[in-house]
């Protein structure tokens, strides 16, 4: 009487491209269940937490803003993800990104000089990569589990924020807020349309994705990372070195998260602030398998999750919705994706098609 | 090397009828509407190449494996054999291939485990175990630990604990393939005097000599059905292996034996502590291979082959880099990458997983150790050359693919083989080491790769093969040794040896010189020549 679940001879590619959208529309309908049942319209529910955001023009580039750290993010762990390196750190790397990235910039108020802005980014990518490579090092010397340790870090990172921002780095003139002083218009990212607050951040993060496109499908490197997280003991045996490739991919993945927090300090914030990310290395792990670690597809996840975070502003808005409504969303895709990938593998069988198949295709033998 | 057993009564009455047995897979019908019978007290082989669907078969007389259709008739009840447990009730008992053994556990704790409550007291055990075991001439002290065991001990250990139960049909998968000939004979002297008291045995092979000396009937399957019947004394082994294989497909031939030339592969006083402790230390082991050559080693899976392999393939770096040596120099420190570089081609023994990846295309898979004759330029993967490379590899050696894109974990074992072993040779390697080249490989692919090993030989490489198959190693190797514990054999020209002297250092005796005179006959050669000849797999 139940539906049974049976192996597929083949993984099925359809599926695979399928899942994450099927894993989209039952997010949708079991939110709209869930607006229904808090007595609120669910279509007008719906289209309020993901059409009205982006209805203006102000609302796509708000949507960009969003965007940018969650793609930079996203499309770093393609790489290590695709080593089977399960660098859950994102979090603290674009933390550690913004902290450092600060940690210059607030020193170099006065510059005028076209340096400042590179300098500032270069900091932040530096801050990200080498919270990583701690990770990396661990891994590879103590053969420590980097999810533990790149978790861990996400919390040593964000209380060195807090504590930088209370005390070395916090603005003297600040009136004994927790906040930096501003950044130095030089060391801003410049505003791409006016009357916006839509920054150069949302450049870096399409110039990643294209580079990370090719190393994943033109480099060598990009191969080598491939087969070590494909059957580590096929790489070793082709004398790819293991380690190394650790490393460079922790590097590049750390690196951009790092990017997308200074992104963020010397984007829409100007300063550093507690707050620089509301969790937005943690959603980028959700995007990553979303966009089936494909830079493409991760792109259009990214889309999608900045407009889940602005939806969820939204029903806070509009709808009296606490906060809790964006992890919410953002749960419940997770859950369908892993649940829907199932499907990858295996095929549902109905309990009244389950004996003609079977004889049928004996029959065809 | 054995006579034929006592002859075959067809009267017997049957312990076992299975009718119509179907079962399919996911996109292969591994079993179709198969017959067989087996007589009390009878020895039945089960013939086949890798994927004729014997295993599927056999998993199902013992439970694991639900068919699809067909009726099991059991000491003339009709029965569902509902899981494993059920079927030890019945008194059948199977020895896998793959044993499963705890190795942190004695030879008493372990047959404990797998008779449950029925072990009772471990002290009665135990001296069950030795009586048991002394009765069918297999020797066994209960009280060591597996890992101190041998292959061939451990095997007893799993027959043993089928037969401290009231055992009527033993299932054999394979067991030969892990033992020298001479524990073979031993084992082959247990399965008589059980088939004599009455136990019917079922006995999968695809060793033609084997079936021949031991078994009453024997049932041929091919492709998931039964191909043939025959009693295999009245049979020779060609006719046999065309049931197996079918006709269209070449069986195997005899190869010239050659002298190489100048040493290419130098190992000198190669010692090595396994990290591993269940591994094995390599022992001072000296080997020159010439180019020109096929050296083959024989031994028993693990007996420090794998260790060995690594130490050549570059896996693991020996501290004593003059250990191996290359013409251009120790090349004992270099890693695999650079070992390639100065001539080395390597096929390991896992061909998914190792020597391929099983998630991606074929063509990826020709880069995996192809990428240093020049596919990658400035870092960049060139695509075009790759996928020609590829397809070349399949041209030349004949894979069986749709195309180049194909996943390799969708070839078949024996394509895939082909793919490996031609990815390697189009290399054009100075020394070629290969790791059980044609493991459960069928007939026609063996022949195929076989063929190519022995013309890469001739023009000029050195090859070192590893294998389990003696047969194999005197039929493409121009001199043998063994390994055994981890120490190398001393080595002789194929010629001037025999399956019996080489069966001696598998088991660890390299002092054979005295009896050598004795043995050395050219006649048992030359009988050896023959039927190697027509040998399969």
């Amino acid at each position: 009487m139940f539906l049974k679940l049976v192996p597929r001879a083949e993984h099925s590619r359809k599926m695979a491209y399928l899942s994450p959208l099927l894993a989209g529309v039952l997010t949708l309908v079991t939110g709209g269940i869930f607006f229904y049942l808090q007595g609120h319209d669910p279509l007008f529910a719906l289209k309020t937490m993901l059409y009205t955001p982006i209805s203006d023009t102000y609302g796509l580039a708000e949507l960009c803003v969003k965007t940018a750290p969650i793609l930079l993010c996203a499309i770093g762990l393609a790489i290590v993800f695709k080593a089977q390196v399960w660098n859950i750190g994102a979090e603290g790397q674009l933390l550690m990104g913004g902290l450092t990235a600060s940690a210059l910039a607030v020193n170099i108020i006065e510059v005028e000089a076209a340096w400042a802005l590179p300098v500032v980014m270069l900091a932040g990518i530096a801050g990200g990569a080498l919270w990583a490579l701690l990770a990396a090092w661990l891994k590879t010397h103590f053969n420590a589990n980097e999810i533990l340790t790149t978790i861990m870090f996400n919390y040593i990172a964000l209380n060195l924020l807090i504590f930088s921002v209370h005390g070395p780095l916090k603005d003297p003139d600040g009136y004994n807020f927790p906040e930096s002083a501003l950044f130095g218009d030089a060391s801003l990212l410049p505003i791409l349309v006016e009357d916006t607050r839509v920054h150069a951040g949302i450049l870096f993060a399409l110039l990643a994705v294209v580079i990370i496109w090719v190393l994943l499908a033109r480099s060598f490197i990009g191969f080598q990372i491939k087969v070590l997280g494909l059957d580590a003991s096929a790489a070793r045996l082709a004398g790819f070195k293991d380690k190394k490739l650790v490393w460079i991919a922790m590097l590049i993945s750390g690196g951009l998260a790092g990017l997308a927090g200074a992104g963020e300090v010397a984007g829409p914030l100007g300063q550093l602030v507690p707050q620089i990310s509301p969790g937005y290395g943690y959603a980028a792990i959700i995007v990553a398998f979303l966009g089936r670690l494909h830079p493409v597809g991760i792109l259009f996840a990214s889309l999608l999750m900045a407009l889940i975070y602005m939806g969820g502003e939204m029903a806070q808005i509009e709808l009296n919705m606490p906060l809790a409504i964006t992890g919410l969303f953002q749960g419940m895709l997770l859950f369908y994706l892993l649940a829907c990938d199932v499907l990858i593998g295996y095929k549902i069988k109905f309990p009244w098609s389950g004996v003609k198949t079977v004889t049928s295709r004996v029959e065809q033998q | 090397m054995n006579t034929p057993t006592a002859s075959f009564q067809p009267d017997r009455p049957k312990r076992l009828i299975m009718q119509g047995i179907t079962k399919q897979y996911p996109g292969c019908l591994a079993n179709d509407s198969i017959d067989i019978d087996i007589g009390v007290g009878e020895i039945h082989a089960l013939l086949g190449e890798n994927g004729a669907g014997k295993s599927t078969l056999m998993k199902i007389i013992y439970g694991l494996v639900k068919p699809d259709a067909g009726e099991i008739t059991w000491e003339g009840d009709k029965i569902r054999i509902k899981d494993p447990a059920h079927a030890r009730k019945l008194g059948i008992g199977m020895v896998f291939q793959h044993f499963s053994l705890f190795e942190t556990l004695t030879v008493t704790e372990n047959i404990a485990l797998a008779l449950g409550d029925e072990a009772k007291d471990m002290k009665v055990l135990a001296e069950k175990i030795r009586t048991v075991s002394a009765r069918y001439g297999m020797a066994l002290n209960p009280d060591r630990y597996v890992h101190s065991l041998s292959v061939g001990e451990r095997q007893r250990v799993e027959i043993v604990r089928c037969l401290v139960q009231d055992i009527r049909l033993l299932i054999l998968d394979e067991p030969t393939s892990v033992l020298t000939p001479q524990e073979v004979d031993t084992l082959f002297v247990t399965l008589r005097r059980l088939a004599e008291e009455g136990c019917s045995i079922l006995f999968i092979s695809h060793k033609l000599n084997e079936v021949k000396a031991l078994c009453h009937r024997a049932t041929v399957l091919r492709a998931g059905h039964v191909s043939g019947a025959c009693l295999p004394t009245e049979e020779d082994a060609s006719s046999m292996a065309r049931m197996m294989v079918g006709d269209e497909t070449p069986i195997s031939m005899a190869y010239d034996k050659v002298q190489g030339q100048d040493i290419f592969l130098q190992i000198r006083g190669l010692s090595r502590i396994s990290e591993d402790p269940f591994g094995v230390d390599l022992k001072n082991i000296n080997l020159d291979v010439h180019a020109g050559e096929i050296v083959g080693i024989a031994g028993v899976a693990g007996n420090g082959q794998e260790e060995l392999l690594a130490a050549l393939s570059g896996e693991d770096i020996i501290k004593n880099h003059d250990a191996i040596h290359f013409p251009c120099g120790p090349v004992g420190n270099l890693s695999p990458e650079k070992r390639r570089g100065k001539g080395l081609a390597f096929v390991p023994e896992e061909r998914l997983g190792r020597g391929a990846v099983p998630d991606m295309s074929l063509k990826d898979n020709a880069l995996l150790t192809g990428f240093l004759t020049g596919l990658i330029k400035n870092g960049m993967i060139d695509h075009e050359s790759t996928d020609s490379f590829a397809k070349k590899i399949i041209k030349k050696f004949k894979v069986k693919t749709p195309n180049s894109g194909t996943h390799a974990k969708s070839l078949s074992g024996g394509n895939l083989q082909k793919f490996i072993i031609g990815r390697e040779i189009m290399q054009n390697p100075r020394l070629l080491i290969a790791a059980h080249p044609t493991w459960g490989v069928d007939i026609g692919a063996a022949t195929a790769i076989h063929q190519a090993l022995i013309e890469l030989r001739d023009n000029g490489a050195a090859i070192l093969i590893v294998s389990e198959d003696i047969d194999e190693l005197f039929q493409i190797s121009d001199r043998l040794c063994a390994l055994c514990d981890g120490a190398l054999s001393p080595i002789k020209p194929a010629p001037s040896t025999t399956v019996e002297e080489v069966g001696r250092w598998m088991a660890g005796i390299f002092d054979t010189d005295v009896c050598d005179d004795e043995l050395f006959d050219k006649k048992s050669v030359s009988a050896q020549a023959t039927a190697t000849a027509v040998q399969t797999h």
